[in-house]
């Protein structure tokens, strides 16, 4: 991880320090339904990161005065173990944390069919085990899967995924080092069915024209990713067609 | 415009299921004219109706359903019993004595407690108010004796069979009482604790493959092996 302060994250062939070219995301990993005990859970492995998400729900909230009469509450924490870091983290939630649960709410949220399950809460705990940059995109793309492993409606799923600049040069998918030497951090996420964005944030200076390109990167990675969420929910849920069983006698 | 998937395939959250004139049914949404699902599950239609079979869902309750519940807290007038839903549902003393309830005479705990099981009916459920129950109906009761197992709601039907084929196998093959509350909970009572072993090994079989072709048969022949195998003999030990 230690490198000289002159050292470049692009090499000269154009690749970057764990040797990927500027467009492509980390190896990915996602297993879906991974916890017995929780009603929905995903775990995903995206480069160093590793990350466990359970949901529970819909069920009653606690505290009671937070019910919605009129739709579940849906509540996220996002929270990094204190072995997930270089630097033992202090278990406490950071200013950090706090504001990651909220913006992975706030990503996942216009996609849950709340008004279906009033009076009731959905909790997601996304629970990081290992951190090496772009947390909160991997976390939201694990959330979105475990909330389907619940069997929570959807309007979609959720993909997401970052993009940057490093060296001067417009990357995808930056990890630790890069986040913390580079120039420009984008995190961004889609529901892809409409093609929507829920997440857009915006660390370090870029030029319109680079804003715009990185933009276009991140969205195509998040595309990426869902393809790999559909995967990953198809293996899972592999099933056996039947001619006579309990669809026809839902009928 | 035809379908665009085929009857029984796997969708996902999202996924187009047919453009046009169609009607949504279970577990999906329409946006101008497009059908899709909201909930994973094997996509089907009737005619115009679209609908998805969920693998996965959480147990809303339906006005008279059965349900096995678990008493959880004591009130005044009731009980509140969890039925495995976002719920918690109600059960006034007056839905379970056929006389008043009369609170100088009875003591509401003689009859059930916290942690007691019930076997109840749903009588009343809407968005704006609990589910109450009923225990009044014949056949309800406070569960005695025999095994509670928990399963996923959307693989009860499998449970039950076509018009109870299944159930009525199992009950045959194993000598067991089983009843089956549509919460996702079952309750198994058998002669002896082995007999129940198999019925609990038959229905954790049929959840598990719940979508495979020929199930009843494939779970008719696992009991009739494992019965020679354990040597439990169904017809001795009835009586």
């Amino acid at each position: 991880m230690k490198r000289k302060e002159d050292e470049k994250l692009i090499d000269k062939k154009g690749l970057r320090l764990d040797g990927r070219r500027l467009d492509e995301i980390r190896p990915i990993k996602i297993e879906v339904g991974f916890l017995e005990k929780a009603n929905g859970s995903a775990y995903v492995e995206w480069g160093k990161n590793k990350i466990l998400v359970a949901v529970y729900g819909p069920r009653e909230v606690h505290p009671r005065h937070l019910t919605l009469t009129h739709r579940a509450l849906f509540r996220c924490r996002y929270h990094m173990a204190p072995f997930s870091t270089e630097e033992r983290k202090h278990p406490a939630p950071s200013r950090r944390e706090v504001e990651l649960s909220k913006v992975i709410r706030s990503a996942l949220e216009p996609v849950v069919f709340t008004e279906l399950y009033p009076r009731t809460g959905v909790d997601a705990f996304i629970e990081v085990l290992e951190s090496d940059g772009g947390t909160r995109c991997a976390g939201i793309t694990a959330t979105s899967l475990a909330l389907v492993d619940a069997g929570i409606p959807l309007k979609g799923l959720v993909a997401a995924c970052a993009a940057g600049k490093i060296d001067g040069e417009v990357v995808l998918d930056l990890d630790g080092i890069e986040d913390q030497k580079g120039e420009a951090d984008l995190p961004v996420a889609i529901a892809p069915r409409r093609n929507e964005v829920t997440l857009l944030q915006m660390d370090g200076i870029f030029s319109y024209d680079e804003f715009k390109k990185a933009l276009g990167l991140a969205v195509e990675g998040c595309k990426r990713i869902h393809d790999m969420q559909k995967e990953a929910l198809r293996r899972k849920y592999t099933i056996v067609k039947e001619e006579n069983g309990m669809i026809d006698e839902e009928v | 415009m035809p379908y665009l998937v085929k009857k029984r395939q796997l969708v996902i959250p999202g996924e187009l299921i047919a453009e046009g004139d169609y009607k949504s049914g279970k577990n999906t949404y329409r946006e101008e004219d497009r059908v899709y699902a909201s909930l994973i599950g094997l996509a089907n239609y009737v005619g115009r109706n679209v609908f998805v079979v969920a693998i996965k869902t959480c147990y809303m309750p339906t006005v008279s359903d059965l349900v096995i519940g678990k008493v959880i807290d004591m009130k005044l007038s009731g009980w509140t019993v969890d039925i495995n839903a976002p719920y918690n549902a109600m059960l006034f003393t007056s839905e379970f004595f056929d006389r008043s309830f009369d609170s100088r005479r009875d003591r509401m705990t003689d009859f059930l407690d916290i942690g007691d099981m019930v076997l109840a009916q749903v009588i009343a459920f809407d968005r704006t108010r609990d589910p109450l129950l009923t225990m009044r109906e014949s056949g309800l009761r406070k569960i005695t004796q025999g095994r509670v197992i928990e399963m996923t709601p959307a693989k009860i039907p499998r449970i039950i069979g076509r018009e109870g084929s299944m159930v009525n196998m199992l009950k045959r093959e194993t000598g067991c009482q089983i009843t089956i509350g549509q919460n996702g909970l079952v309750l198994v009572s058998g002669k002896n604790p082995e007999l129940e072993d198999l019925a609990i090994l038959a229905i954790n079989t049929i959840e598990r493959d719940a979508h495979t072709l020929g199930l009843t048969d494939k779970i008719s022949k696992l009991l009739k092996r494992e019965k020679k195998e354990r040597g439990l003999n169904v017809e001795a030990k009835r009586r």
